[in-house]
């Protein structure tokens, strides 16, 4: 036998299952009424300073269809690169929003403010990108992943750089489609499978 | 001097895995390809935070805030308490945790569920608050219903309560689901199912706590939940090579 480390091992991971809206997104399900201020409805505020974009797309299972019940967070910091809570940071950009696939088409919408880079540890640069974090039913640990903008310097990110097949670094760069408008489509396996992170 | 390095790498092992034939609908919902790897950065150290000012008195009493305390909800009342800790130990203070789940009878209030059970109007099913500095939340709420759902021929779900967790940085996030002690469906069920360790699944099982109960109006169940931690590090400040 040995001694006892004194860490807690990680609860475990549940499904969020179908009724997911029910708990984090209640107006989505008609049941909007029950908090006063529903948490997430949008990463920005009027005035937030940046380029305003629109990024849509879907996520898509294994069989190619537009999952009609998936929920996504982000998160982002603000055009400057400074997460809300940082100095100086944009008091107009929360930095985190809550979005659903909707019920008839399978579109998500998220309108956001470009974020600016985010340095690592040791200073080297991050390409700008949104994290995000998808759950559904069927998704038995909520799924990690990023958007990167194809009309951005990728080339030096150190995360992208780490993914070996340059087709599979495409999943993660959102196509810009019109002047502040990008596509971003999520695939959780199969052809074009999204990376998915462990960060 | 210890500073807050990066997060801890989740150990996998610990939690479902992706694929889980015996659910079915995870089998075209989980990635095939390995994971990316990487030490854990700006954004996903830091975390969406959330204050007092956003919650309501009645949030965290599911008993009543759907009909803002005009009519209680029917169903057998309880407390659900517990802290929020990280691998380390450490209380996780003002982190938002959210609840939802099926009233007593086993329906949500959700337009995809058609359970022949009806819905409760007294009852909407979520709940949110915000830890103490101790790590501490409480809900008051009903016991939740055991309800079918299509997957193999008979599956039930065991009562449950689904519960999301921030932490304080976005890479703790984490959803998961509470089970009630004594309750035979768990060991039923393929969702209680795809968490492969005992104890780990066992973990997910909230006991009577009968102290923590209030005689004549309510039971207590306890929940604690353990979210990453970030690496002590002595060395973390110190340039390259040192
Ligand atoms: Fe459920």
């Amino acid at each position: 036998m040995v001694q006892k480390l004194d860490t807690l091992p990680e609860t475990a991971s549940q499904t969020a299952g179908p009724y997911v809206h029910i708990g984090l997104m209640p107006s989505y399900t008609g049941n909007g009424q029950i908090f006063d201020l529903e948490i997430g409805q949008g990463p920005i505020a009027d005035g937030a300073r940046g380029e305003i974009i629109e990024i849509t797309g879907s996520v898509h299972d294994g069989t190619g269809w537009a999952m009609r019940d998936a929920l996504i967070e982000s998160w982002q910091p603000d055009a400057q690169g400074r997460f809300a809570g940082q100095d100086g940071a944009d008091p107009a950009v929360s930095g985190f929003c809550r979005f659903a696939a909707d019920a008839t088409s399978g579109e998500f919408r998220l309108r956001t403010v470009k974020p600016g880079p985010v340095a690592l540890r040791d200073g080297r640069l991050q390409a700008p990108h949104i994290s995000l974090w998808i759950v559904s039913r069927g998704i038995n640990i909520g799924l990690q992943t990023r958007i990167y903008f194809e009309d951005e310097d990728n080339s030096t990110d150190p995360l992208l750089a780490r993914i070996e097949q340059r087709p599979r670094a495409d999943t993660l760069i959102a196509q810009k489609t019109a002047a502040g408008r990008y596509r971003f489509d999520i695939r959780l396996q199969g052809a074009g499978e999204t990376v998915f992170l462990d960060i | 001097m210890l500073t807050d390095g990066p997060l801890i790498p989740r150990n996998r092992a610990l939690h479902p895995l992706p694929h889980d034939p015996e659910y079915k609908t995870s089998v075209t919902r989980s990635p095939h390809l390995p994971l990316v790897s990487m030490d854990s950065t700006a954004s996903e150290e830091t975390g969406p935070r959330f204050g007092h000012g956003q919650i309501g008195a009645l949030d965290n009493n599911l008993i009543l805030n759907w009909t803002r305390g005009v009519a209680p909800a029917i169903g057998e009342r309880i407390v659900l308490h517990g802290r929020v800790l990280d691998e380390n130990g450490r209380a996780v203070p003002q982190t938002l945790v959210e609840i939802w789940q099926a009233n007593a009878g086993g329906r949500y209030r959700h337009a995809r569920d058609g359970y022949l059970a009806p819905l409760d109007p007294n009852f909407g099913g979520a709940g949110r608050t915000l830890t103490d500095e101790a790590g501490r939340y409480q809900f008051l709420t009903i016991r939740p219903g055991a309800y079918p759902w299509p997957n193999r021929g008979n599956d039930w779900r065991p009562m449950h309560i689904h519960i999301s967790i921030f932490g304080h940085s976005f890479g703790q996030r984490l959803i998961t689901q509470m089970y009630f002690e004594g309750d035979p469906l768990i060991a039923h069920c393929p969702i209680a199912a795809t968490v492969k360790g005992r104890a780990q699944l066992d973990r997910l099982v909230a006991p009577l706590d009968l102290a923590a109960s209030k005689p004549l109006d309510y039971l207590a169940y306890k929940f604690d939940i353990v979210l990453r931690g970030r690496r002590q590090s002595l060395f973390e400040n110190k340039p390259e090579g040192m």
